[in-house]
């Protein structure tokens, strides 16, 4: 067993991940660990923008940007933290041009911005223009200029190391008088994909920063590594989970793949259309339209198709139309997901409508954190050095319903804040000592895999899962869908325990890898269908036929969700609530 | 660039031409998958595997590569992630060319002959299709890939024509697949060429007119194994996936080497 000694261990490297790493790297020890390379993460695949009210082209304040995103997540935002986001958003946007991420200019050489759904000038008076971006790659350009600040300082990086496992340690601790138990951080436990030997990361703090888990679905726009490994690993070791009944479903994915195609579309002035040519979002959101909020934009499209007006010969999906733009403007403002549109579906936008349908986003829950990027494992209890960052993590400022953007700015925000915070706290903490045996719990389920002979396979049981996952828990949700989903996941689960992995060698060994992740995503396709579950109403991102209205009086708090064997009713997931903070903004009706 | 965008609103409902947004029944055919075979915990060999799959019209290599790993050889290894050609990941030369096995489609390739897919050259090979990228980093690391700028740091941000950004935007779109430098005949006989990646790497800092060590890149380019190792074959142009203009990109930092000695 080989031991590694850091005083920050962070956890994936994508954009927050990235983040953080510049400020932690800069002020103690720190190693980043990846499963991948850190330029192959997924914060590259986004494409539209960044907000912040810089007010570059037109009037803006970030007090607009909070009421935005607060009303975006349908009031289940924690303001103090959307207010943190959309003051330091400002900053944000600007250590990034420092950094060297090459904007799109104004012709004065500001930052250029563009209209993104959701943002609103004065409380919804109409669209503002408030996304900073480069083309339609600003992700892809925010991952490059992080990693090349990070080459800059230094960073050391593991890469293809996949961690599997946190350490953790009960001690008790007095509050108010009253002895009580928490956790500590001792490190992690991580698998080199190269050699297939298990080390161990000894680190004063840990941060996850490892992204979300859109895998669980079939029609998704995540990578195939989007697993939940870090959702998973928390969860495994007792930590909630907040407000995992919470998904994105992006409108615009390319109908039957799911690839992304930026609401940057819409926000250049492309439109949706039905099989009748109708401009159908004037219906639903007689104000702003197309650049309604994604939830709402998502439903209105599947409710087209579900009452017969879907385009193409099965009616199943709606069509994203650019034919009224200029060509230079789409290739100077669109380049890339119009290729996309030719590549994948051999459609021309300049011509022709391009068919999309919602697809797989978003992750708005996560592991509970509190404004400094500190993890919790209760409504209030801090587990010291354990912090969380960007998708992974539910701060929350997305509430139910993230708006377009806030992604790529959560990651530079609380990725910087839980950079500095957690290299602040290893500078004045001790090491926890490592539990005995700490590969124990690892070797066991690795080992179980390697040696199965039950004959069950990864990619079948997944498939299986992600059929049930799109049909049952998507946009529209029922009791009955999601009891059933709940079934049929408990008995993938259990043809799980047989699953048998073909290579059983050690290096580069990604059959073993992706039988891991299957078990990831398992757990937390159980915890996303429980919650819903137990949310018997309807609120941004969730949507329950059975129970159509927004409910205040009974619903207005976050769901946490526990790892408990003894609630068998929603297996193994006890779920409780945690009280949404509110700062300014009352709940209003949303309408748009 | 900051042009509003479109303040003519879009016709409320237009008649769509019948069969608009493509669609239809996606066809099936047969291929054959040959894919080159090496795993030093077995043999120090390497070999060909072959599988006949049946696929869709609008399936990739990827999903090929996919579907032999999930229903018939688990032991196949190869990286991927984003699967739409935005991380890099999938590499790999296919019938002969460097492509990203998630961007070729397999229709667009001669299906009626076995498609051969191979590790990208250049790099030590680990298993099946995975090279080591080490090397290829550490090119990328010794240009000095960041922004190097010693004025004052403003409170707001730099200032930056919209004409100064396009100068340097094809070789922003740079992933990293390292496509281009395993395609270059010069790298594959001489791995301490810098390559194309790094170079157009290089190029996206020299011609930004916010950095101020154009000149250092310029020197460490001026070396032995710099630049003027490029022998303009063009495969790199031809090898990218994002389109950028390697080739031209390589041209333009030799011609600033040359005119900054004038």
């Amino acid at each position: 067993m080989q031991v590694h000694k850091y005083d920050v261990v962070i956890v994936g490297a994508g954009g927050a991940g990235m983040r953080a790493a510049i400020e932690s790297g800069q002020r103690a020890r720190t190693a980043v660990l990846t499963k991948l390379y850190p330029t192959r993460s997924h914060t590259g695949a986004a494409q539209g923008g960044m907000c912040a009210a810089l007010a570059n082209v037109e009037e803006d304040n970030w007090e607009w940007h909070t009421f935005d995103t607060v009303k975006g997540g349908d009031y289940l935002v924690d303001q103090d933290a959307a207010e943190v986001m959309a003051k330091e958003a400002i900053d944000a946007v600007l250590d990034l041009e420092k950094m060297g991420l090459p904007f799109n200019r104004t012709p004065e050489g500001r930052i250029d911005q563009r209209r993104f759904g959701g943002h609103t000038r004065d409380h919804g008076k109409a669209p503002v223009r408030r996304a900073c971006y480069a083309a339609d790659r600003t992700g892809h350009m925010i991952l490059q200029t992080l990693y090349q600040n990070c080459v800059k300082h230094n960073v050391e990086f593991f890469n293809e190391y996949y961690v599997l496992d946190m350490l953790t340690v009960d001690e008790e601790f007095t509050v108010d008088g009253v002895t009580r138990i928490r956790k500590r951080v001792a490190g992690v436990v991580s698998y080199d994909l190269a050699t297939g030997e298990l080390h161990v990361f000894q680190a004063k703090s840990v941060v996850f920063a490892s992204g979300g888990v859109g895998k669980v679905f079939k029609t998704t726009s995540n990578a195939h590594t989007l697993t939940g490994d870090g959702m998973g690993i928390a969860f495994r070791r007792g930590i909630p989970l907040e407000d995992m009944e919470f998904f994105q479903f992006h409108p615009t994915g390319l109908a039957g793949l799911g690839i992304l195609l930026s609401e940057a579309a819409r926000g250049e002035g492309a439109i949706l259309r039905n099989s009748e040519g109708e401009r159908f979002m004037e219906r639903y959101a007689p104000t702003i339209k197309d650049l309604a909020p994604r939830d709402i934009v998502a439903r209105s499209m599947a409710n087209e198709v579900r009452e017969g007006r879907g385009a193409g010969p099965n009616k199943d999906y709606v069509l994203l139309d650019l034919t009224h733009l200029e060509p230079a403007h789409i290739d100077a403002k669109l380049p890339d997901i119009t290729e996309f549109a030719r590549t994948y579906l051999g459609v021309e936008p300049y011509t022709e409508p391009v068919p999309v349908f919602p697809t797989a986003h978003y992750a708005m829950g996560g592991i509970p954190t509190n404004i400094k990027a500190e993890v919790l494992q209760d409504n209030d209890t801090v587990v010291p050095g354990l912090y969380a960052a960007g998708e992974v993590a539910c701060v929350s400022v997305h509430g139910s319903n993230r708006l377009g953007t806030n992604s790529l700015l959560d990651i530079n925000v609380f990725g910087k804040r839980a950079g500095i915070a957690a290299a602040e706290y290893a500078l004045t903490a001790d090491f926890v000592e490592i539990p005995d045996n700490p590969l124990v719990e690892t070797e066991r389920l690795l080992d179980t895999m390697r040696s199965s002979e039950g004959g069950e396979r990864v990619a079948q049981i997944r498939q299986e899962l992600q059929d049930i996952m799109d049909a049952n828990v998507q946009v529209f949700r029922t009791e009955q869908t999601l009891k059933e989903a709940l079934e049929v996941i408990d008995k993938l689960e259990e043809r799980y325990t047989r699953v048998t992995v073909q290579d059983k060698g050690k290096r580069f060994n990604l059959d073993l890898l992706e039988a891991v992740e299957l078990g990831f995503l398992l757990d937390m396709a159980k915890v996303m269908t429980a919650a819903a579950l137990h949310r018997k109403e309807s609120r941004g991102g969730h949507f329950r036929e059975d129970y159509p209205e927004r409910d205040d009086k009974n619903f207005m708090t976050h769901s946490m969700a526990y790892k408990d064997p003894t609630a068998t009713e929603t297996s193994g997931v006890r779920l409780e609530t945690k009280p949404v903070v509110f700062t300014r903004y009352q709940p209003m009706e949303r309408k748009y | 660039m900051s042009t509003p965008t479109v303040e003519k609103e879009p016709a409320s409902k237009v008649e769509l031409a019948p069969g608009v947004g493509g669609g239809g029944e996606i066809p099936t055919f047969d291929v054959t998958l040959r894919v080159r075979r090496y795993n030093p915990e077995v043999s120090d060999e390497a070999h060909w595997d072959e599988w006949k799959l049946t696929m869709y019209g609008t399936d990739r290599v990827l999903d090929a590569l996919h579907k032999v790993k999930w229903e018939h050889d688990g032991t196949v290894s190869f990286r991927r992630s984003c699967a739409h050609g935005v991380c890099g990941s999938d590499a790999m030369r296919i019938n002969g060319r460097n492509r990203l096995a998630c961007k070729t489609l397999l229709k667009d390739l001669d299906t009626s002959k076995p498609i051969l897919v191979e590790p990208i050259k250049g790099l030590p090979v680990e298993k099946d299709l995975i090279v080591d990228m080490e090397p290829f980093f550490q090119s990328y690391r010794e240009i000095m890939p960041f922004l190097i700028n010693r004025g004052h740091e403003p409170t707001r941000e730099r200032l930056q024509s919209a004409e100064e950004r396009e100068r340097f935007d094809d070789t922003t779109k740079c992933i990293l697949c390292a496509a281009c430098t395993s395609s270059c005949p010069v790298f594959w006989t001489d791995g301490q060429y810098f390559g194309p990646a790094a170079i157009v790497n290089a190029h996206r800092f020299i011609f930004d007119s916010r950095d101020d060590a154009g000149d250092m890149r310029l020197e460490i380019l001026n070396d032995k194994e710099g630049v003027w190792r490029c022998r303009t074959t063009f495969n790199c142009t031809e090898a990218c996936p994002r389109g950028i203009q390697v080739t031209q990109a390589i041209a333009e930092v030799k011609q600033a080497i040359l005119s900054r000695k004038v």
